[in-house]
């Protein structure tokens, strides 16, 4: 046991925790006036519905002992022999992991509000939560992190560039297909109700990642400043990346900036416990860019996922989790990569990339189908239109 | 000289400003409003019960053309603010005594 890792880690708890109303911010800004309170409120949803899951049986799916690589078991649920002693390997008590893993899976669910932004049912929304929370999060988790399939395979995925950015942008353009567009969407401008919002978001998730990151080396060492350091380098070059090209095309708006800043710590995740500042700076350069031109793609096709997490963390964590294979240095960790001479951990991230992708796209379009035909996901067209803040909340966000 | 006020939804003021614009109808102020219309706002159920939600939000454009114009602009109005459905909104027309420019004190009446 370790005071001082344990002390990192509890404020890099509180530090993710504040991602989740900042992302919930961040979104409200860019929706309209009429469902500002409903895209905060899922946030909040997210964590209050996740830390109970997690409790009671979540964590023991994700980080129970293994069975047969896919799952972990129900040893854990309601943290039974879940106590002050540290698991094996670690230096804080296993119930630090707990909720520091928790707000990992809440902030997840609250990035795939995103695909259903303005036209959702709260009732179902909850119900579709818990049965991926269930079925593609906890999985991915054990997977990745609790010794499951891809982690014997040698895949790494230092923060939750699979477990939590793919997972949550391809189960959110899942999500998107099944919940059809919004009322109105490409007929006319759905505009950003309030671009301060979104920026005092964006503040917050960037401020909450050095938690996210940086608490992701489990200590209070030189890999969690690594850690940080790395991930302000990409977040700060992808940010510029989206400036400039905002610039070219027009004026520097900041929503792009901020936009990119988000792609460049999505794409750094998976890999900031693996490279050094060079590496950081070609991932935020390229996730910029890519990021962008899947954002484009989604627009030219007209696909309603309504504020970008599949652009933004679906493609943002899906580069990433790949570089991690190209630019993993031993000077950071004991892992190189491509460009250190190994083939064989870009191989583990191509093969771990790929599971993860078609398993969070398939299991959540079939979950929404589920939800959907039993429940309904989506309100009425009335509901829709009077705005969610007064049909699903009875409140409104601007008097 | 006419005032043509029309109140419309608030999702369809781009179409509605683009087509007049178009026409060579520029100038209009426009103002955020809430309103009901004869049928009261809408009723919602939600969860086994029944909401009213009267006073739904509006966009009002205000335009001050001359008599001769004043056809044109309002079925502009009309074909691009109708959806087919209560609440499209209305429009009305009221008589205007003059208008004075501030920038050059010219007066039209």
């Amino acid at each position: 046991m370790d005071s001082g890792d344990t002390a990192w880690i509890l404020v890099s708890t509180a530090l993710v925790m504040l991602m989740t109303p900042g992302v919930g911010l961040f979104y409200a800004g860019m929706v309209r006036k009429k469902n500002a309170v409903n895209m905060i409120a899922l946030s909040f949803v997210c964590l209050v519905v996740v830390s109970i899951i997690w409790v009671a049986y979540a964590y023991s799916l994700a980080f129970g002992s293994d069975v047969a690589g896919f799952t972990g078991d129900l040893s854990y649920a309601f943290l039974e022999k879940v106590g002050f002693d540290p698991l094996d390997g670690m230096t804080i008590p296993h119930l630090v992991f707990v909720i520091y893993q928790m707000m990992f899976a809440v902030i997840t669910l609250a990035i795939l509000t995103s695909a259903v932004a303005e036209r959702v049912k709260l009732s179902s929304f909850i119900i579709f939560g818990i049965l991926w929370i269930t079925l593609v999060y906890a999985p991915f988790a054990h997977w990745l992190w609790g010794n499951g399939w891809l982690a014997k395979l040698g895949a790494l995925d230092f923060a939750g560039g699979m477990v939590v950015h793919i997972s949550s942008g391809f189960a959110a353009l899942a999500l998107a297909f099944v919940v059809g567009k919004r009322g109105g969407f490409g007929e006319y401008n759905i505009e950003p109700h309030n671009i301060p919002m979104t920026l005092l978001g964006a503040a917050l998730l960037w401020f909450g990642w050095f938690g996210f990151n940086g608490g992701s080396a489990l200590a209070a060492n030189g890999l969690a400043a690594n850690a940080i350091v790395v991930t302000n380098t990409s977040a700060a070059v992808a940010g510029a990346v989206w400036m400039i090209i905002g610039w070219i095309k027009g004026k520097p708006g900041s929503l792009g900036i901020v936009s990119g800043a988000i792609a460049g710590l999505a794409a750094i995740t998976p890999a900031a416990g693996f490279v050094d500042v060079k590496g950081a700076i070609i991932i935020g350069l390229v996730s910029g860019i890519i990021c962008y031109l899947a954002m484009d793609f989604r627009i030219k096709k007209q696909i309603d996922e309504s504020l970008d997490a599949w652009a933004i963390h679906g493609i943002g964590g899906l580069w990433g989790s790949l570089a991690v294979g190209i630019f993993a240095t031993t000077s950071i960790n004991e892992f190189a990569g491509l460009i250190n001479g190994s083939v064989s951990l870009l191989k583990a991230q191509i093969i771990a990339v790929i599971a993860t992708v078609i398993y969070a796209f398939v299991v959540s379009y079939v979950l929404a189908k589920i939800v959907d035909a039993v429940f309904g996901l989506r309100v009425s067209n009335e509901e829709e239109y009077v705005g969610l803040d007064v049909s699903q909340h009875e409140e409104v966000a601007y008097a | 000289m006419k005032k043509i006020e029309a109140i419309i939804r608030p999702e369809k003021l781009e179409c509605v400003k683009k087509a007049l614009e178009e026409s060579g109808y520029v100038a209009m102020t426009i103002t955020e409003v809430k309103g009901r219309g004869e049928q009261k706002g809408i009723k919602l159920q939600f969860r086994g019960r029944i909401m009213d939600v009267d006073m739904l939000p509006k966009i009002k454009i205000e335009i001050v053309a001359d008599d001769e114009d004043v056809e044109e602009i309002i079925n502009t109005i009309i074909q691009n603010a109708r959806t087919g459905k209560y609440g499209d909104g209305k429009i009305f027309v009221l008589p205007v005594e003059r208008s004075i420019r501030i920038r050059t004190g010219e007066i039209k009446s």
